[in-house]
């Protein structure tokens, strides 16, 4: 089955066929776009996201602005990559912590997308920053979410507000706002909530979780998002925004295999920024998002890069 | 909210019109490629239905509508969905990686086994997540089946699978289902814990299937994942998950079809009923409207 890995290979070999050229003539960059377009499709990058990027790549490769000290094929890689660093939102953005403490954070984001496991994520690192974060269990409908979320606590040493024990018993509204007004009684600083996976087409839930928005009053919503999901990415992305609004993306499970072509469409789609990049299961595997490293790894440009500077 | 998108809605323009032309080409593409079938299966479909819709001469959407239908049906229906769980105990092992639904999966076969009138044990293998030994417990409770679990925190998963098949066989229990942890399947210790377990088993009885959970929210990765697991873990039936989602799951044609691996159940809900099998007809049938 090694017919799944050729695409950096077909995108090399096009833009390998460019080295020779002097100046870029139509033909080489449909050529090339065309590869390119295939190359997004693969990372999975949503299909209207894919034609607009690749409209600009072309326009800009057909422009004048082309850097004259570069080869055709090292242009149009160069091109690429600022374009995709571009959407991926340049300078990656800091959390937005409140004047008054508590500063409160919601997660929201699909059914196993990684929120829990990014919860204590976050604790963790908070804590290492020197903050006091509290973690409120307000999903009761997942099995044994408190109980993931307690465990979670534990490990990142940091407490947690679970008056309810969920499994369909409790209210996860009334949760949220108590939550916030234990942090606010005991003086902690930070407060993270922890929210049931939903579905984009779920009404239902999506409202409840725009009523826990509303009660908590969040500094920042993050809507936490699987690095290996499809096309469906934009729809769902889209109703996340409508549904509760988010304010920054955390990109998951990334430290597999999946190109994270979803981290270009939720960013291009919704211009929230990617703020935080899951790496692992393990509470340390967390790390701010890197735009340019992203951009690398959706088109696999760092092989290309070498591959064009051995020309 | 936003109208989810569906490959029915994307699809109402390519066959409300009154004759097939560029356009449609193009909106049939879109909306394959949207359902995640990739660009590989997209044009081998696309490429195909010009072929035949050459060669029947037609200009009518509805009959390109028929045969997208017909092809994608008759590639899915190649292979065959049943479950073979003759064995006594039939030992069913369930992995896949993070996230994707096994355990709950897990709950629901289980209960759908029940309704069988089956008896059933469920083993909790997954000993490393947080609460997961917890989660499988509230899910066997709900199906009114058994479980074993790890005697201590951290306890070899493989010994727990061991334990789980011992209890079925001494006690006559019919059908053992154990559940995994979560694991990329770009780890290769943890791949090999996979194998391990299998090993184990398999000192006391063949193992009836090994189910691989996909998520039908994935894209192109689900390749890759397929590849992995059943190198590793011997996979003989494919889950597909979370298709009450706008997610529909395209990837897994090219799955079946590159690894010959069948897809056997359907999960669409949280819900303890909702686990189906798989009917192709039934899922074109979702996926063109
Ligand atoms: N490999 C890897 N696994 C992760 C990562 N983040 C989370 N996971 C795993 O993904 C699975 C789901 O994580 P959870 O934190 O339970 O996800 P969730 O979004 O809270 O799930 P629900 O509450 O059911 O919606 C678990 O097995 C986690 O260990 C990551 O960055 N990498
Ligand atoms: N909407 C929907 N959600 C599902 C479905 N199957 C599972 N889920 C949800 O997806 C999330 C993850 O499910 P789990 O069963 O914990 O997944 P898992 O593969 O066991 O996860 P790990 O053990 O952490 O790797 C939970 O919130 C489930 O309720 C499904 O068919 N539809
Ligand atoms: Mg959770
Ligand atoms: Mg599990």
């Amino acid at each position: 089955m090694a017919t799944f890995g050729s695409l950096s290979d077909r995108l090399a070999q096009t833009l390998t066929n460019l080295r020779g050229k002097g100046k870029l003539s139509p033909a080489d960059v449909d050529g090339t776009v065309r590869e390119i377009r295939r190359a997004l499709l693969d990372a999975d990058v949503s299909l209207d996201v894919v034609k607009a990027f690749t409209g600009a790549i072309r326009e800009r490769a057909l422009g004048d602005d082309v850097n004259k000290a570069l080869n055709p094929a090292q242009q149009v890689v160069q091109i690429v990559n600022e374009e995709l660093i571009t959407i991926l939102g340049g300078q990656q953005r800091r959390l937005e912590f409140a004047k008054r403490p508590p500063t409160v954070i919601m997660l929201a984001g699909l059914q196993g997308a990684g929120k829990t496991t990014l919860a204590g994520k976050l604790a963790k690192w908070l804590k290492k920053e020197g903050h006091t974060p509290v973690l409120v269990a307000s999903d009761l409908q997942r099995p044994n979410a408190v109980t993931q979320l307690q465990v979670v606590g534990e490990q990142a040493g940091v407490p947690v507000f679970a008056p309810e024990p969920g499994n369909g018993v409790g209210d996860p509204v009334k949760v949220a706002k108590n939550g916030v007004k234990f942090a606010e009684d005991k003086q902690y600083d930070t407060v993270i909530v922890d929210t049931a996976g939903r579905l984009g087409v779920d009404a239902d839930l999506m409202k409840q979780a725009s009523n826990i928005r509303k009660a908590v009053d969040p500094d920042e919503v993050l809507f936490v998002i699987d690095a290996m999901i499809g096309q469906d990415a934009v729809a769902t992305a889209k109703a996340f925004q409508d549904g509760v609004d988010f304010t920054g993306v955390v990109l998951t499970k990334l430290d597999g295999d999946a190109r994270g072509g979803a981290a270009l469409s939720v960013a291009s789609v919704t211009g929230r920024p990617i703020m935080f990049a899951s790496t692992g299961e393990t509470l340390d595997d967390f790390e701010p998002f890197h735009p340019d490293r992203m951009a690398s790894r959706i088109l696999d440009l760092g092989d290309i890069l070498t591959l064009i500077e051995q020309v | 909210m936003a109208n989810p998108w569906s490959l029915s809605g994307a699809l109402r323009g390519v066959f409300g019109r009154k004759t097939i032309d560029d356009s449609t080409w193009d909106d049939l593409e879109t909306s394959l490629i949207g359902a995640d079938f990739g660009p590989d299966v997209t044009e081998q479909v696309t490429d195909e239905l010009r072929e035949k819709v050459a060669r029947y001469n037609t200009t009518d959407p509805a009959d390109l509508r028929r045969m997208l239908r017909e092809t994608l049906e008759e590639r899915l229906s190649k292979l065959d969905p049943t479950l073979k769980l003759s064995n006594r105990p039939a030992v069913v092992l369930v992995v896949g990686v993070n996230g994707v639904g096994k355990t709950t999966t897990i709950g629901k076969f289980a209960k759908f086994l029940r309704n069988f009138d089956r008896s059933v044990v469920v083993g909790a293998a997954d000993t490393f997540r947080a609460a997961a030994v917890e989660q499988l417990g509230t899910w066997a409770e709900r199906a009114g089946v058994s479980i074993v679990k790890p005697q201590a925190q951290g306890q070899d998963p493989a010994s727990v699978a061991y334990q789980t098949v011992e209890k079925a066989v001494r006690e006559g229990i019919e059908i053992v289902i154990i559940d995994t942890a979560g694991r990329l399947h770009t780890k290769g210790g943890l791949m090999d814990e996979l194998g391990k377990i299998k090993r184990v088993v398999e000192k006391q009885t063949e193992i009836a299937e090994v189910l691989l959970v996909l998520d039908a929210t994935t894209g192109q990765n689900g390749l890759a994942q397929a590849e992995a697991f059943i190198e590793h873990a011997g996979v003989t039936g494919l889950v597909l998950t979370k298709l009450d989602g706008s997610a529909r799951g395209g990837f897994v044609l090219a799955v079946q079809e590159q690894t010959g691996i069948p897809i056997k159940l359907v999960g669409q809900g949280e819900g303890i009923g909702d686990l189906t099998g798989f009917t192709p007809h039934v899922f074109v049938q979702n996926l063109i409207g």
